[in-house]
């Protein structure tokens, strides 16, 4: 199961600062979105859209878009990353598959 | 590659079945939405509702029955990100967030979005930090993971304590409010409605194991969002003429806010009883809200039953992806909530207070006679019990004041068909909905305990020898002793279940949480820093939830002990760092592991002999 040890390679350390970068990245925004923008919901309270108080919308609706939309772009930031590093699996060989 | 079976058949198919499994529901629905018209009793309608919802799960069940260890374990590694979104929200969204969650926003107000946003947050985690790189390792379990990365069966052993701590306490409410809703739409006594909800979802998992679980939770994904959105949709449109709710109810939260002026103004609340629906931190200060948010957001992406969702995909890639349609499968119902919530509470603060004693709708009696509604400290049940109630308590002038009234969080749900008015058929579609999304949780749950008995105990740790066939007979014995061991739980109604159900997601944050990431993106951490790491993190949570419910103990800087994690988080992980320094770097072994799990390409890193 184990397998011997190696030095990484150049390339391979480029990947992985990549990838670290974009979790960094990523987890930056959910942080904002999960935790700080709720932080100024008297302040976003005093806007309405819609009917809603914005603060109280970002609690119920617009953070939870942006949690959904976040994994989506880091899948393909990731995905390109691991592509690009030549790490990525090969694409799936039945076409059925796409998603 | 390999020749077609009839495997592939189905997993080519898959849009064509639940395609045509999903209008055939549709079809039902409408079948006995016109029996009842035709005057067939309610009781028979409920009655072909929790039958044949049941029927179809276990049919799928035995249909994808399985031999292999591979298949009972983790699906054959096949299952399209899609599908597993669908299995994972389903296996994710509980009976408590089906019927509960809207009666806690519509109780907490803004408050309650503390839930919404903590269980739904957590999947950025699962998809940044935990799961693709789960899935490349290929384990069956957690602690087959935490064991391989931390040299052996003690991180295996904890791992499993932490497993059984948060997993078994969430079956037992899980089959707990089976039973509820059984006993409701069957009129049988809950004793026995437990055992019905448990042979269906035994039915469902007991022969495919993961497999079978997979495919019924997709099922149950569609019963159970279709019975979510369709009553607050049609409400919307009755009221405003459009059937996104989640819109509307912007308007609908203005509505209130002017109420809650009139009720104040017109002596039916006072300041102290009346929590502004919009108001912030009422319920919850700023600090326990924010905690609240990051333990169930954290606890999210240590929970074992979900996490060994993403190990039944078929590549990294499709793991990553599936924490997507997760979420957004699940982000469906968890927008509606709130809109539940405010067209409940406009309900009751247009019709209910400030109305006559003897004026009230029907609803409040209908679920006052099932304990579920109390006027003036009595179960509403009658005209005259209400009336009764009232001439004792001092200022009532015959007229129904807001702290008069206490509504059971889990009517809100339940009730909004009768609110608007609807035919039955829609409760009967709403409680196969909350039956669907308490069977498949239950499920998940129970195999998560069984395999980890199942793989863990008995084939790592007792005889690594054991032929596939053993090993699955023993999955099977032991899932069905779990299953039974929990509803014999369930039905003595333990008092602190649902209480209990909350501590989960801390125990699962500070005992997991620590060691997988800092094992995943630290190649640093040693095996005695994770062991210390999770007996600290984990037994300080454990020690801080059951000395403050039972203990007596005072609550540290007035933290709750639903975000117990608090404490035990930074424990975790400053004590997995600590001892990880101080113990000598892992082997080279386990570091050509560590850059093995992170790299996608080349398959999973454990195999299986006899997959």
């Amino acid at each position: 199961m184990a397998k011997r040890p190696r030095q990484r390679t150049p390339g391979e350390t480029l990947w992985w600062g990549r990838t670290v970068r974009l979790a960094i990245g990523t987890l930056t925004v959910w942080f904002v979105f999960g935790f700080l923008v709720h932080g100024f919901v008297f302040q976003l309270n005093d806007i309405t859209v819609a009917g809603f108080p914005l603060g109280f919308y970002m609690a119920a609706q617009g953070s939870l878009v942006v949690f959904v939309a976040l994994i989506f772009w880091f899948c393909g930031r990731q995905e390109a990353i691991d592509r690009n590093a030549g790490v990525a699996e090969p694409e799936p060989v039945r076409g059925e598959m796409p998603l | 590659m390999r020749l077609p079976s009839p495997e592939d058949t189905f997993l080519n198919n898959l849009g064509r079945i639940y395609g045509t499994y999903a209008g055939g529901f549709v079809a039902f629905v409408i079948l006995l939405a016109v029996l009842e018209q035709l005057g067939v009793p309610d009781r028979i309608i409920g009655y072909l509702f929790v039958f044949f919802t049941l029927a179809v799960y276990a049919g799928i069940g035995i249909v994808t029955r399985t031999v292999k260890v591979s298949e009972y374990y983790v699906a054959g590694r096949q299952v399209p990100a899609i599908y597993n979104g669908m299995a994972t929200a389903a296996d994710w969204m509980s009976g408590a967030s089906f019927v509960g969650l809207a009666g806690t926003l519509y109780a907490l107000g803004y408050d309650g979005l503390a839930y919404v946003l903590g269980w739904t947050g957590g999947f950025v985690l699962v998809a940044v930090l935990v799961a693709p790189y789960l899935r490349k390792f290929g384990a069956y379990t957690v602690p087959d993971f935490l064991a391989a990365r931390f040299g052996g069966n003690l991180a295996r052993l904890l791992g499993i304590v932490v497993l059984f701590a948060c997993s078994f306490t969430y079956v037992v409410a899980q089959i707990y409010s089976t039973g509820i809703i059984a006993s409701r739409f069957l009129g049988i006594p809950f004793e026995i409605a437990i055992y019905v909800g448990l042979a269906g979802i035994l039915l469902c998992s007991m022969l495919g194991g993961m497999r079978a679980v997979t495919w019924t939770q997709v099922a149950q994904y569609l019963v159970l969002i279709i019975a979510y959105m369709l009553p607050v949709a049609i409400l919307s449109a009755q009221k405003f003429g459009l059937p996104i709710a989640q819109i509307t109810y912007g308007a609908v939260l203005q509505e209130i806010t002017v109420l809650e002026q009139q009720l104040l103004a017109g002596g039916l609340a006072t300041a102290e009883t009346l929590k502004p629906h919009l108001a912030p931190f009422t319920s919850l200060d700023p600090f326990n809200f924010f905690a609240l948010i990051a333990c169930l957001m954290i606890g999210t992406a240590s929970l074992p039953h979900l996490l060994m969702r993403y190990f039944t995909t078929a590549s990294v890639r499709d793991a990553r992806r599936s924490v997507g349609w997760s979420l957004l499968f699940i982000f469906l119902l968890y927008v509606t909530a709130p809109a539940y919530a405010a067209f409940a509470k406009l309900e009751v603060y247009q019709n209910v207070i400030g109305a006559g004693l003897d004026a009230l709708p029907e609803w409040i009696y209908t679920y006052g006679r099932l304990g579920l509604v109390d006027i003036c400290g009595a179960h509403a049940a009658s005209v005259e019990a209400v009336q009764a109630a009232c001439a004792e308590v001092t200022g009532n002038q015959g007229i129904l004041r807001l702290p008069d009234l206490a509504i059971d969080r889990d009517v809100i749900v339940i009730a909004t068909p009768e609110i608007a008015g609807l035919p039955y058929v829609i409760a009967g579609l709403v409680a196969a909905g909350g039956l669907a999304a308490s069977i498949s949780t239950a499920d998940g749950l129970l195999l998560a305990l069984a395999n980890a008995l199942s793989h863990d105990v008995y084939y790592r740790m007792i005889d690594r020898r054991a032929p596939a066939s053993r090993r699955l007979l023993i999955a099977r014995l032991l899932l069905l002793g779990a299953a039974v061991l929990a509803a014999y739980v369930a039905s003595t109604r333990p008092a602190d279940i649902l209480s209990m159900v909350a501590w989960a997601f801390s125990l699962a944050a500070a005992g997991n949480f620590p060691v997988l990431v800092l094992g995943i993106w630290w190649r640093r951490c040693t095996s005695a820093g994770a062991i210390a790491g999770i007996i600290a993190g984990f037994g300080v949570t454990f020690y801080y939830l059951v000395m403050t419910q039972y203990g007596g103990m005072p609550e540290w800087y007035g933290v709750k002990n639903i975000s117990a994690a608090v404490f035990g988080l930074p424990i975790g992980f400053v004590v997995t760092i600590l001892v990880s320094l101080l113990t000598p770097a892992p082997s080279s072994e386990v570091q050509a592991l560590i850059d093995d799990i992170r790299r996608p390409s080349g398959g999973p890193v454990m195999r299986d002999r006899t997959a």
